[in-house]
């Protein structure tokens, strides 16, 4: 059974956008599952995974709801080929070290605060119970993050200097998320979404202190932009879905 | 048939499977029954988004309101206004605590700073009441639980954050 297109209104996309940036960010940091460098970052790691795929959970449901075309989170988050995935770039990067790991954690989590605020008072009723939950569990996430943060920048040579490449690297990836796009304007002007590139004042009010505390260096802005909210995404993705999906690509509609 | 209050009642037995010392009714998460000849209807909202517990919760729910003579069970989840810690039930947090698990402040959490544990109320030892225990790790066995440890009886203990 071949999955549909999803069709191009602009409130699925931008509940997809939202839906699988969550989705994708709780699937790498499950690969940390039995790798953290100590027990309990390994155990606080999965548990923020967990808490990220049940906000996937909650979008992708709300998706399909008003999609209409009865697909439910599974089919959602298993059929979909990679070009119909609206994540940002940022999520789906490998790991990296836990440097690396920690500091998308906090950059994500420093954008997702933000957006919950702003989407608590969407049209869309869902949605804005969505934002109110998330945004509980998102302070801990960013809370977690911004610890590690400051502890690795502000900690021996070698952690510091992880640190900094982590920055260095993950750095450029964070223009995306404030772009503008079509599908921003029109869910502003149905009062279903907040355009994202009004959220970089918030963002950059949370990161940039913490990243001063941590004594990390913050990169010039390039004109570079990646683009896996509209769908072109890096040579990362592939891979990753090959694993999220693998199960029911090779057994479709299989259950337990 | 059930009555609602013969539901409520149920549900006040069925226990957390996280948390064996307090029921679902204690954790607030059943926000109303409605009951009637055709059946229950449940109405829960979820702790966690992704709490791996939901569906073994939901499922003692329904096994329990059948056990009691339900002929239909219906469990729906409300979304809105999401839960907080501050739903837990009075006498459950006394539970908690003989448990060993030290139970959530009243904080509001947006007063939290960010960066680095709230010092401004001190996590008491569950087991000895002191003040002086420190954070090990933000995240515990569940996302609902940070870990620390007593400076005073050097035993480590849980702490169930504030939501």
């Amino acid at each position: 059974m071949r999955a549909t297109l999803v069709q191009t209104g602009a409130e699925l996309q931008y509940l997809l956008r939202i839906g699988d940036s969550s989705l994708i960010l709780g699937q790498r940091l499950s690969e940390w599952c039995g790798h953290g460098p100590i027990l309990e970052e390994d155990i606080a790691l999965t548990n923020i995974a967990l808490d990220l795929i049940g906000q996937a959970r909650l979008l992708l449901s709300a998706t399909g709801e008003l999609e209409g075309r009865s697909r439910d989170e599974d089919q959602l988050a298993f059929t979909r080929p990679e070009n119909e995935y609206r994540n940002v770039s940022l999520v789906e990067l490998p790991n990296g070290d836990f440097a690396r790991t920690m500091l998308r954690n906090f950059l994500f989590a420093a954008f997702q605060g933000p957006l919950w605020e702003a989407l608590r008072t969407s049209a869309y009723e869902q949605l804005a119970a969505i934002a109110a939950k998330s945004a509980k569990e998102t302070r801990y996430h960013l809370r977690h993050a911004a610890d590690w943060t400051v502890r690795l920048g502000d900690g021996t040579e070698e952690s510091k200097q992880r640190m900094q490449r982590a920055l260095d690297y993950l750095w450029p990836y964070t223009s995306e998320l404030f772009t503008p796009t079509a599908e921003d304007d029109a869910v502003v002007e149905s009062g279903f979404g907040v355009a994202w590139s009004t959220l970089q004042p918030a963002w950059e009010a949370a990161v940039l202190p913490v990243l001063d505390l941590a004594g990390l260096k913050v990169p010039a802005r390039t004109p570079f932009v990646s683009s896996g909210k509209s769908g072109r995404h890096s040579e990362h993705m592939g891979h990753l879905l090959s694993e999220l999906q693998y199960l029911q690509r090779t057994y479709p509609g299989n259950a337990w | 048939m059930v009555t609602s209050t013969e539901a409520w009642e149920v549900l006040g037995r069925v226990a957390d499977p996280e948390i064996p010392v307090i029921s679902v009714t204690d954790l607030g998460i059943v926000r109303e029954i409605i009951a009637d000849e055709d059946g229950v209807e449940v109405i829960v909202t979820p702790t966690y988004a992704g709490c791996p517990a939901t569906e073994v919760i939901r499922a003692s729910i329904e096994d329990a309101l059948r056990a009691a003579g339900a002929t239909s069970v219906l469990i729906s989840t409300r979304l809105f206004p999401p839960w907080t810690t501050e739903w837990i039930a009075p006498k459950a947090r006394k539970r908690l605590r003989e448990y060993g698990i030290a139970p959530p402040h009243a904080l509001p959490l947006d007063e939290q700073p960010i960066l680095f544990a709230p010092r401004r109320l001190p996590v008491e030892c569950p087991r000895c009441r002191s003040d002086d225990t420190e954070r090990l790790s933000q995240f515990g066995a569940t996302a609902c639980k940070a870990v620390y440890r007593c400076m005073t009886c050097r035993e480590p203990f849980e702490y169930f954050k504030p939501l």
